[in-house]
């Protein structure tokens, strides 16, 4: 591992991990990208703290309890750049559909009145090792400044591909015309 | 008068008929005027404001203002565009977009506006509206989280369908597209083969049962930009 190599950090908050398989996705291009950048704190080399200052943050996913805002806090503190990527990130995504929805219902369907439930001690879980879950669901931007929007559920690996080059080559960031999608 | 008008947008000349609005004249033209609730065959009423231009200095939608002789017509300016991108950034926050499972993906107006304008994400804060569906008839369905009340369902049910299925309830924030029934959509006499089923711009009212049926990358904004049937047909 060259000293040198500009850091690459990723994560998943409340996101489903589909934006990490589309980075995957890259395919041999990501031997390129092992030459190009080290990871850091990511589930792709399960590094769990960050160990220096990474020039990008990938954040996949909304924030939609205290630990997604602890860990995207800790994201825009280490990154230079911090990219929002997919839906739910950008917009909240699929977990925001429970906005509109009072919290004590959702928690309620979940583990009380929802048709699959079998819990005959009829308690919602309420440990302090569980995260807070907020009142909704909060896109990031909402949460912290972002540089970068990448839309998609999930973006195409050459999307992701194309951001990275770019950001790495410290160039500005613009998507073509065919990269920008938020299916 | 030989009906026969000149004018100019963006700096380009273009002849028009006496008549015509700035909007007609610059697609005869081959150039591009985002529009949304405008639609060729219903009445352009000007309430989406995504086709304002520069008339002469001053703010007009392309789709009601008559063409006058010599009048200066700006479009592509960035001043202009990043107004629509405000515009388009509010439809997007005001309701409850979910394109990743939206049945009008890839072939929807307000998200092809939206690509076309490089949009990333909205600037604006989401709100999250609590807005009602309706899937009582069946073969039709209303996702009012969808609904940009742009006004076409209302004028086609109206004045091709003679119906008038559809109307505007509430105001401000609550404003809402309501169905000609008691309580819902399957009381009306609303017919799959309607053309109010088929003006939509945007998701909002969806056919049964025929979902999904083009595959990514051959749906109709997948390629080509929308508008650029408008351009390709440049003289
Ligand atoms: S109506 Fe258009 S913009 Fe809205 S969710 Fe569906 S595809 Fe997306
Ligand atoms: S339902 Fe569709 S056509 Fe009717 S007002 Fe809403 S967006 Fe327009
Ligand atoms: S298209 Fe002209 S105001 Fe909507």
């Amino acid at each position: 591992m060259s000293k040198d190599k500009p850091k690459v950090a990723t994560a998943s908050l409340a996101g489903c991990f589909g934006c990490h398989m589309s980075l995957l996705d890259i395919d041999d291009r990501i031997l390129k990208l092992i030459e190009l950048v080290d990871f850091d704190k990511s589930p792709v080399d399960d590094i769990k703290e960050f160990t220096g200052r990474c020039a990008v943050g990938l954040i996949e996913g909304g924030c939609c309890n205290e630990e997604n805002v602890r860990v995207l806090k800790d994201f825009r503190r280490h990154c230079d750049v911090l990219v929002s990527v997919g839906d739910c990130a950008i917009n909240g995504g699929i977990p925001a559909l429970r906005n509109g929805i009072p919290l004590k219902e959702c928690m309620d369907e979940a583990y009380l009145n929802g048709p699959t439930v079998h819990n005959p001690s009829g308690q919602v879980p309420n440990d302090r090792e569980i995260p807070l879950v907020l009142d909704k669901v909060y896109p990031c931007h909402e949460v912290v400044k972002i540089d970068y929007h990448l839309p998609g559920c999930p973006p195409s690996a050459d999307t992701l591909w194309a951001a990275l080059v770019a950001l790495l080559e410290g160039k500005p960031l613009e998507l073509p015309y065919e990269l920008i999608k938020y299916d | 008068m030989s009906g026969k008008i000149t004018f100019t947008i963006d700096g380009k000349e273009i002849e028009a008929r006496q008549g015509q609005t700035i909007l007609e004249a610059a697609e005869d033209a081959g150039i591009y005027i985002p529009k949304l609730c405008q639609m060729k065959g219903l009445v352009p009423h000007g309430s989406c404001r995504v086709c304002t231009v520069m008339v002469n200095g001053r703010p007009q939608a392309a789709c009601t203002q008559p063409a006058t002789d010599g009048m200066v017509v700006e479009n592509d300016t960035p001043e202009l565009k990043g107004m629509r991108r405000d515009i388009i950034d509010m439809l997007f926050v005001e309701g409850n977009h979910f394109c990743m499972f939206c049945d009008k993906s890839g072939n929807c107006e307000l998200q092809a506006i939206a690509y076309r304008l490089g949009i990333c994400a909205p600037k604006f804060p989401y709100l999250f509206p609590n807005r009602d569906l309706d899937a009582s008839h069946p073969d039709i369905f209303i996702d009012r989280n969808r609904c940009v009340l742009c006004g076409r369902c209302v004028e086609a049910s109206r004045d091709i369908d003679g119906k008038c299925v559809f109307e505007f309830v509430g105001r401000g924030p609550h404003k809402k597209i309501a169905v000609n029934a008691e309580a819902k959509l399957v009381d009306t006499d609303i017919d799959i083969t309607d053309k109010a089923v088929n003006v939509c711009p945007v998701g909002a009212i969806i056919k049964k049962r025929v979902g999904y049926a083009v595959p990514i990358g051959e749906r109709l904004y997948d390629k080509e930009p929308i508008g650029s049937d408008v351009e390709n047909n440049k003289k």
